[in-house]
């Protein structure tokens, strides 16, 4: 007669595998990553065991509740006050001593808790051996050891979820015993608090909370559960009592549980760095890996884009005569073919093989553990901008997409770096502009090279767009850091965890999935409708002229300003709801006056461009803009979610596009000044 | 007072390879609380361990994992010779 659903949250470290984990129990595919600040909000999934449904909830990794950044609050607020029917908390079992820290505070919150002890292999490796039952005692709670991205643990993670929860194990967890006067102090507090709280362990989490009064956790206990701030009694010295005190027991624990037994067994983790983030090769090798991944990545998907594209003309014109011989209007027959199906084919040929290449090769980076390390090596560049290092990775995010990036900034403690980054985050060129940066420079700059000198230079044309970019965003961070947004400098701790053996064929596997489900989504998502949209655009006619052309020809004068034309700037702003569809826009609005040539081969591209005027000034000033323009409409709503406030969105919006302009006007009024001179 | 006999000086002070110990931190609030939950208590051992591209930040041992902090950070913890 027992319930037969259940909530269990999962809490844990950065880069503990608690991702995996979660992903292995619910058969999601939530994209694990070693560093911090992946999990950037509650997830959510779903496991079935033994005819019980369990709600899993995977909280952001963190290394405490209490030391107060955004992603820790939403993790102790989840805990404190939506109350999980149990925790699992699971630890780097190479890292035990620090990851206890977060376990014993999760455990005076609740006791129903289960420690997973992950990357037990990796421990192995380093000769580190865990003893789960003396771990088990001395925590008063069940530990089960795991390697999870073998699989291994996770059943028995689950039988324990289950005798947890269906048949409610006892846990035997002893209470942290502080000091005399703060036991005295937190008492009185319980006292007066008790009644407002779900449970006895709560109320005095909370108590000590109060003791330690934490500005924003009072404001969050007065929203939640309405005690007020004066309930507590408070000493400057409380908070480092309390602190230590939790480190010291995490000593004890891991001291009597860990054992050694090669002192070194870091050592090559430290042979790994010395070479990463030294000063002579640390930032050559930084610029060589992105530059290898980006060559790979233009080589490799040339043929599959090719391919792609002429597998899909096939079957557009198997549509198009399909539709024909049924006695399909010619209009109708025009909007499926050359307007819905001719764009989300575009996208998928042109997006999908670069993607499906370059993320699984920057997720073997990441799963190695070297995006930290790009932190670290980059940290005195964005410290001279008045930044964090961390934005790094918000940056690194932002390549996969702007939005995640934005939303992955919550990784920054200081609300003013985090601002920063937020506003910063569309500089990087996101998944939907990759591509089409891929495709200016190959027909534009190294078209006239032969293999495999041409993609040589474009893999360096494309590093050369990403380092600008860098620039930019550090340029623009100086800029907001010394005027807008000036704060204090906040402190910077960045942890560069162990190396790991990235699981190659795993790692490929699961991301070419994911990208090519997130690239088909976004075709049939963003690509169908606006596919019908500009096809109506183009083919509405008022007098002798398209809307089309209409809107094109108004903007024409102004765009040329910037060394741009009217359709390059119409197809940035109707494809403001993404960026993938710019350059189908491009396309079809050049093609919409003529009759549609096809635009499957790289060498038509560029004479269709050439054509409508295009001069390799043109392509710079593109290039430049798919960089730095605002930022797509999901971008602008994430921002605003994050920010909650209009007036950072419109800044968002505003700076990157003026970056833009400005660099488009530079670039193309000093080279008609070259061209007059010279010529 | 047991450790007047020792000399303090700063975490940034150390030089790569040269283990401390942790003596006291001159932070505050939420600062030093970040401080604490690094396990940066009266009495831990840090080593430091790496040094970035630029000098700035460090990484360093602590408690079993590697934590880069920057100068002016590191100089918030006191610290003295094993």
């Amino acid at each position: 007669m027992g319930r037969n659903e259940f909530t269990v949250a999962f809490a844990g470290n950065p880069n503990v595998g608690k991702s995996t984990v979660f992903n292995n129990l619910t058969g999601l595919n939530q994209h694990t990553g070693n560093w911090s600040g992946k999990t950037v909000s509650n997830a959510f999934g779903c496991m079935s065991y033994k005819n019980i449904t369990y709600t899993l909830v995977d909280l952001p990794g963190t290394y405490s509740l209490l030391s107060g950044s955004k992603e820790e609050a939403v993790a102790r607020d989840y805990l404190c006050f939506q109350s999980p029917d149990m925790v699992v908390a699971v630890v780097d079992a190479t890292c035990i001593e620090r990851n206890l820290n977060l376990v014993l505070q999760i455990l005076e919150i609740t006791s129903r808790v289960i420690v997973c002890v992950n990357l037990l292999d990796e421990a192995q490796k380093k000769s580190i051996s865990v003893d789960l039952k003396e771990l088990s005692r001395r925590l008063g709670v069940p530990v089960v050891g795991s390697s999870a991205r073998s699989g291994r643990g996770m059943s028995e993670l689950k039988e324990m979820i289950y005798n947890m929860t269906v048949n409610e194990r006892k846990t035997y967890v002893d209470k942290i015993i502080y000091s005399p006067e703060i036991e005295e102090e937190a008492e009185k507090i319980f006292e007066k608090i008790r009644q407002k709280c779900k449970s006895d362990r709560i109320a005095r989490f909370l108590s000590l909370r109060l003791l330690e009064n934490d500005e924003e956790f009072n404001k969050s206990l007065e929203k939640s559960i309405g005690i007020s701030v004066e309930a507590g009694v408070h000493k400057k010295e409380y908070k480092d009592m309390i602190a230590e005190e939790i480190i010291k027991t995490a000593e004890r624990i891991f001291l009597s549980a860990v054992s050694f037994k090669n002192s070194e067994y870091n050592k090559r983790d430290r042979k790994i760095d010395r070479i990463l983030t030294s000063k002579s090769t640390g930032i050559p090798i930084m610029l060589l890996l992105f530059g290898v991944i980006f060559w790979i990545t233009i080589v490799g998907a040339n043929y599959p884009s090719q391919w792609l594209s002429s597998l899909f003309e096939s079957v557009n014109q198997f549509v198009r005569d399909t539709l024909t011989n049924i006695g399909t209007d010619n209009m109708l027959v025009s909007v499926i073919c050359d307007g819905i199906l001719k764009t989300t084919f575009w996208v998928i040929s042109v997006m999908l093989p670069p993607m499906a290449i370059f993320f699984p090769l920057f997720t073997i980076l990441e799963d190695f553990g070297y995006l930290p390390r790009i932190a670290f090596n980059l940290d005195k560049y964005f410290k001279r901008s008045g930044t964090h290092g961390k934005q790094a990775l918000t940056m690194c995010m932002g390549f996969g997409c702007n939005a995640c990036g934005v939303t992955g900034c919550r990784i920054i403690d200081s609300p003013k770096e985090r601002l920063i980054a937020i506003i910063t985050n569309a500089l990087v060129p996101c998944n939907g502009r990759f591509p089409s940066l891929i495709t200016l420079i190959s027909i534009f700059f190294s078209a006239s090279l032969v293999f495999p000198f041409n993609s040589i230079l474009s893999a360096l044309l494309l590093l050369s767009v990403i380092v600008l970019s860098v620039f930019a965003t550090l340029g623009l961070s100086k800029l907001l850091s010394s005027t807008v947004l000036k704060s204090e400098r906040s402190s910077f701790t960045l942890e560069l965890p162990p190396y790991r053996a990235p699981q190659i064929g795993r790692v490929i596997v699961h991301s070419v999935k994911d990208r090519i489900i997130f690239v088909l989504w976004r075709a049939v998502a963003v690509a169908v409708p606006a596919g019908l949209i500009i096809w109506l655009l183009a083919n509405i006619y008022i007098g002798d002229s398209s809307l089309l052309n209409y809107f094109t020809s108004s903007i024409d004068g102004f765009a040329r300003i910037f060394g741009l034309d009217g359709v390059i700037l119409a197809a940035f702003i109707l494809g403001f709801p993404a960026n993938e569809i710019v350059m189908p826009i491009m396309i079809m609005a050049y093609t919409s006056n003529s009759s549609l040539m096809e635009y499957d081969s790289l060498t038509q591209l560029h004479a269709l461009f050439t054509t409508n005027g295009w001069t390799v000034v043109t392509a710079i000033c593109v290039l430049i803009f798919f960089l730095f323009h605002f930022p797509c409409s999901t971008t602008c709503i994430t921002i605003y979610k994050e920010t909650k406030s209009i007036k950072w969105t419109m800044l968002a919006f505003i700076l990157p596009t003026i970056l833009g302009l400005t660099a488009c006007f530079l670039i193309s009024n000093i080279s008609r000044l070259i061209f007059m001179l010279a010529g | 007072m047991m450790y007047l006999d020792k000399e303090l000086s700063l975490l940034n002070s150390l030089n790569i390879g040269e283990k401390c110990v942790v003596r006291g931190l001159t932070s505050e609030g939420k600062e030093r609380r970040r401080m604490l939950d690094l396990g940066l208590i009266r009495n831990t051992t840090v080593e430091a361990a790496l040094r970035s591209p630029s000098g700035d930040p460090v990484a360093y041992y602590i408690r079993g994992a590697l934590i880069a902090l920057r100068s002016e950070d590191a100089a918030k913890v006191q610290v003295s010779a094993l």
